[in-house]
């Protein structure tokens, strides 16, 4: 049986959207979506296990004719994108299970902005056009928007507007972009420009520039990050999740994408002007965090600290760095998730998110307090927690590269472990004095069903990182090996002529 | 060719030129209780010449090669069609809401589509001409068809004005390029001008450009735009924004390609220029509105700055890009008049945007329909909006037209600003008010049209494209 189980993926969410509205119930609403979302998490499962890790190329693809002229829908996965897949299918259930009781106006149009980003978002992973891939990753735009605009706090406005303009106009030119890779190339297709065509160096420099400012907002990079804290803080705890979760992996996963295999030369000469604003995102950004007030504000600055670590190894293009970086990045889209949702779960009780409203809750809340602990220190990147893995792997990719970019990175896990113990010592430890805390009840149920899966999650993967790898690997072999081949071919006419020189 | 076959070619027309006019002696005998009547009758008469579009010729000229009958007519002639016959859908419930109903206005939108098929269809300046003014005397009197209130006779007087002045000029221009060539006919003038042309052609043709600049309200000749949106009745506003427009750009693509195509490098600078100016004025303009009738008067400025590029381009791609944006134009901003129409409160119509105010809690179906209207036309995926800027955008680069393609993806991230605050004012804030429920079943029509083209273009669109690339082709072979 050859079911097409991306496009399932991909467009079951919309199916589950349109049952919303014929059924704009809340309580239905609410079944529907976290029916929906299962289904699609057990199709992505079905995805893993049909995908064969030692095919470095795109499998389960399916193209059909869309607008003509060399633009089809096109899609498959590799070793690369899988796993995204799944990291987003498996995030959605959650996200619905913490909005259950947290939000209680306008449900039914809250699950359809979720599954329609939903949709947008598994699409982004699985597309293999350009204008696909395109249409999706704007698409996700609006249903976010939404979401912050409508279910948001108190300067939703102000946030949405920045969330939507800043990643809006990172876009367009990457638009552009497009548009001259396909009259030089004749086709979008990612499949084909990977295999085959190649831009000329003077071409690469500006394609790469017009992509990198649609990624590096999306990722976000310093200096262009100041809407992500905005955007985390006024949206919804679910809203959050999926930012932290899903969203910013696109920025990582474009790279890794087009950046690095499709302009080979643009990304070598670009190489060292990432690294430094990985490096001062890394430092800067955890220092911002230390002085946060707002719990959500914190955990923003830390996950653009922990982005900083993924374009590090990313753009380090060694086997370990660009592994490190896709394993950062999945770890970070359950750990920061987790966190936004260890967020809310103290939100929902007291309606504030500021840090000082806190302390001594191991006192009422052992279970929360085990809970939240497991996920900071994977945050911090403790040993045998998932956060390891991707951190310690990205920075001996840059030791390999260039051992001052890995000293430089190394104080940012100094100063991880200093924001982010500070922010559980401030809201977990000490006395409990404060008379609101008294009354706080511990986990329910739901909220261990949604908390629980995480924390196994994050020590597994710490403990046995192999699944990921196994999949991973063989994918980033192609990849290092394409980017090395594509850039002896961009050096072969300067290397011809030394060599002319030499002759003479 | 006999006069049998030359009529032939303009079947469609005098399909509406005698319906017209017995249209009109109906109403001065049967007075203004027929005018119901009169309107279905109307939208009929541009569904039949419509169709007769459909099974026209493929290629032929009729009258000493002063009309052309083509894919290229074919395709904006339809647009023609539609736009007014759903303008005048709109008509009908808006004026007999109001009490006040004419059989004039359904008479005079037919005089001014027939107007507009002439020009999409002229094959020489002088055909050209008499479509047009034939177009903008009937729209002249649409503008102040309200004539008892003071801004659409302000409105009507300004617009006579001011395209007086414009078609002046384009006379003007025409007569300079006639006196160089020696010819009005497209065929002839191209022949002349290839391989370079003199400079009195070039100033005809700045004149011409000026002219044809005007009707499409493009910056620096855009002025009268904003007061004939905000002052003319919102089914005539839609007439402007749609039929007018297609006309007016089908036009100005026709008679820029078809005699000029190798003096690109003299009018491709102009039109770049008036391009990039619409599209950034369009954008930042509009941000200050509060008037959304207003609003939309800078939104269109924009969008025809846009259009302008695939001009620009001066390739079959880029008249392709141009027809697709008009397409999905037209039916994005039925359905946004059609919504503005539909902000009635105590049968009042009330048109500031804070009036829009948590429409989505009063009533959700209508204030999704307005938003993702308004999200199209901000050119975001997967809506069809976006793919009107995709394909002029994408014949503008392939033409190398990378500067003005980069000022305007970024006037529309200006111009997402407008468009968003719309949406936000009518999903995030507290709700004003409830609106009169839409009662119109041709309002209700629309509105699902014009949602079903936004929503569905992204899975619908190769048909579409696949027909203005034939419609493309047919201009430039």
């Amino acid at each position: 049986m050859n079911l097409p189980l991306l496009s399932l993926c991909t467009f079951v969410p919309l199916i589950g959207a349109a049952l919303v509205l014929l059924l704009p119930r809340p309580a239905a609403a609410r079944w529907i979506a976290l029916g929906t979302t299962l289904a699609v998490f057990g199709l992505s499962l079905l995805v893993w296990a049909r995908f064969d890790p030692s095919n470095p190329g795109f499998q389960l693809v399916e193209k059909l004719d869309w607008l003509g002229g060399g633009i089809s829908y096109h899609m498959g996965v590799d070793g690369i994108s899988m796993l995204f897949v799944v990291l987003t299918a498996g995030l959605m259930p959650f996200c619905i299970a913490a909005s259950w009781e947290s939000v209680e106006n306008r449900v039914a149009e809250y699950m359809v902005a979720f599954l329609v980003l939903e949709t947008m978002m598994i699409g982004v992973f699985c597309a293999l056009d350009l204008v696909l891939f395109y249409v999706l990753f704007e698409g996700g735009l609006i249903p976010m928007f939404l979401i912050i605009g409508v279910w948001g706090g108190k300067r939703r406005v102000y946030a949405s507007f920045k969330f939507f303009l800043y990643t809006f106009a990172g876009s367009v030119l990457m638009l552009l972009a497009i548009m001259s890779m396909y009259w030089y190339s004749g086709t979008t297709d990612i499949a084909a420009l990977l295999n085959g065509v190649h831009f000329p160096a003077a071409m690469q420099t500006w394609l790469w520039l017009a992509f990198f400012a649609s990624f590096a907002v999306k990722m976000p990079m310093w200096p262009v990050h100041t809407w992500l804290p905005d955007a985390h803080v006024e949206a919804p705890t679910a809203g959050s999740v999926i930012l932290a979760g899903i969203l910013l992996k696109m920025g990582g996963y474009g790279f890794l994408r087009f950046s690095l295999p499709m302009f080979p030369s643009a990304t070598e000469m670009f190489a060292p002007l990432v690294f430094s604003m990985s490096i001062i995102a890394i430092i800067y950004t955890s220092l911002v965090a230390l002085a946060q007030e707002d719990m959500k504000k914190l955990i923003a600055y830390s996950s653009v600290a922990h982005m900083g670590f993924v374009t590090m190894g990313i753009f380090t293009l060694t086997h370990q760095g660009v592994e490190g970086g896709i394993f950062q990045m999945l770890s970070h889209g359950v750990v920061s998730g987790a966190l936004f949702l260890c967020v809310g779960v103290v939100y929902d009780r007291l309606h504030t998110r500021e840090i000082a409203a806190y302390g001594g809750l191991v006192n009422r809340m052992p279970l929360y307090a085990a809970c939240f602990m497991v996920f900071t220190l994977a945050n911090v990147g403790l040993p045998g927690t998932s956060g390891f893995v991707g951190e310690f792997l990205t920075m001996l990719g840059a030791f390999l590269h260039n051992s001052w970019i890995a000293i430089f990175a190394a104080t940012g896990v100094i100063l991880s472990a200093a924001y982010a113990l500070f922010l559980y010592r401030r809201i977990i430890f000490g006395a409990l004095v404060k008379p609101a805390l008294k009354t706080m009840q511990d986990l329910t149920a739901r909220e261990i069903a949604i908390l629980a899966p995480l924390v196994v999650i994050t020590i597994a993967l710490g403990v046995y990182p192999q699944p990921v790898f196994s999949v991973t690997t063989p994918a980033v072999a192609k990849l290092i090996h394409d980017n090395k081949t594509a850039l002896a071919l961009d050096h072969a006419p300067k290397v011809a002529a030394v060599q002319k020189r030499a002759g003479q | 060719m006999s006069l049998q076959t030359d009529l032939m070619v303009l079947l469609p027309e005098l399909i509406l030129a005698i319906g017209a006019m017995a249209l009109l002696l109906a109403g001065a005998i049967g007075g203004e209780r027929t005018t119901p009547a009169i309107n279905w009758a109307a939208i009929t008469l541009l569904l039949v010449s419509g169709a007769a579009t459909v099974i026209g010729p493929d290629h032929a000229m009729a009258f000493h090669n002063a009309f052309i009958a083509d894919g290229f007519s074919r395709f904006a002639k339809l647009l023609i069609v539609s736009g007014a016959a759903l303008s005048i859908l709109l008509a009908d419930e808006f004026f007999s809401g109001l009490n006040v109903s004419r059989f004039e206005l359904p008479v005079l939108m037919l005089l001014a589509s027939l107007g507009m098929m002439l020009m999409v269809s002229s094959a020489s300046f002088l055909s050209l001409y008499m479509g047009l003014e034939l177009q903008s005397l009937a729209l002249y009197v649409l503008a102040s068809f309200n004539r008892d209130h003071l801004r659409s006779t302000e409105a009507g007087l300004k617009y006579f004005v001011l395209g007086a002045l414009a078609s002046g000029m384009m006379l003007y221009g025409i007569s300079l390029v006639y006196g160089f060539t020696g010819s009005t006919a497209f065929a002839v003038i191209a022949a002349v001008t290839h391989g370079g042309a003199g400079l009195g052609v070039v100033f005809g043709l700045v004149f011409l450009i000026a002219g044809l600049a005007f009707k499409v309200s493009a910056v620096p000749f855009h002025m009268w735009t904003p007061d004939v949106y905000e002052g003319a009745p919102t089914p005539v506003t839609a007439y402007f924004a749609t039929a007018a427009k297609v006309a007016a750009l089908c036009l100005f693509l026709r008679a820029i390609l078809t005699p000029f195509p190798d003096m690109i490098h003299q009018w491709r600078q102009i039109i770049v220029f008036i391009s990039v100016l619409s599209m950034a004025l369009g954008a930042i303009a509009a941000i200050g509105q509060s008037n959304i009738k207003r609003l939309m008067a800078y939104s269109s400025i924009g969008h025809m700055g846009y259009a302008l590029l695939g001009l620009a381009a001066g390739t079959a791609l880029g008249a392709r890009g141009v027809l697709i944006y008009l397409a999905i134009y037209v039916f994005t901003n039925l359905g946004v008049f059609a919504c503005i129409q539909a902000m009635r409160r105590n049968g009042k119509a009330v048109e500031t945007i804070s009036d829009l105010a948590g429409l989505a809690r009063t009533d959700i179906k209508l204030a999704a329909v307005f938003a993702m209207l308004f999200i199209s036309l901000a050119g975001v995926p997967p809506l069809a909006g976006f793919f009107a800027k995709w394909y002029v955008f994408a014949a503008a680069i392939q033409a190398g037209l990378i500067v003005p393609s980069v000022i305007g993806v970024l006037s529309s991230t200006i111009g997402l600003v407008y468009y968003l605050k719309v949406v936000k004012v009518m999903f995030f804030d507290e709700p004003a008010p409830a609106f009169d429920p839409v009662s119109g079943i041709g309002s209700k029509f629309i509105l699902a049209l014009s949602a079903v083209v936004a929503l569905l273009f992204v899975v619908g669109a190769s048909p579409v494209i696949t027909a203005a690339d034939a419609a493309a082709k047919a201009l430039l072979p």
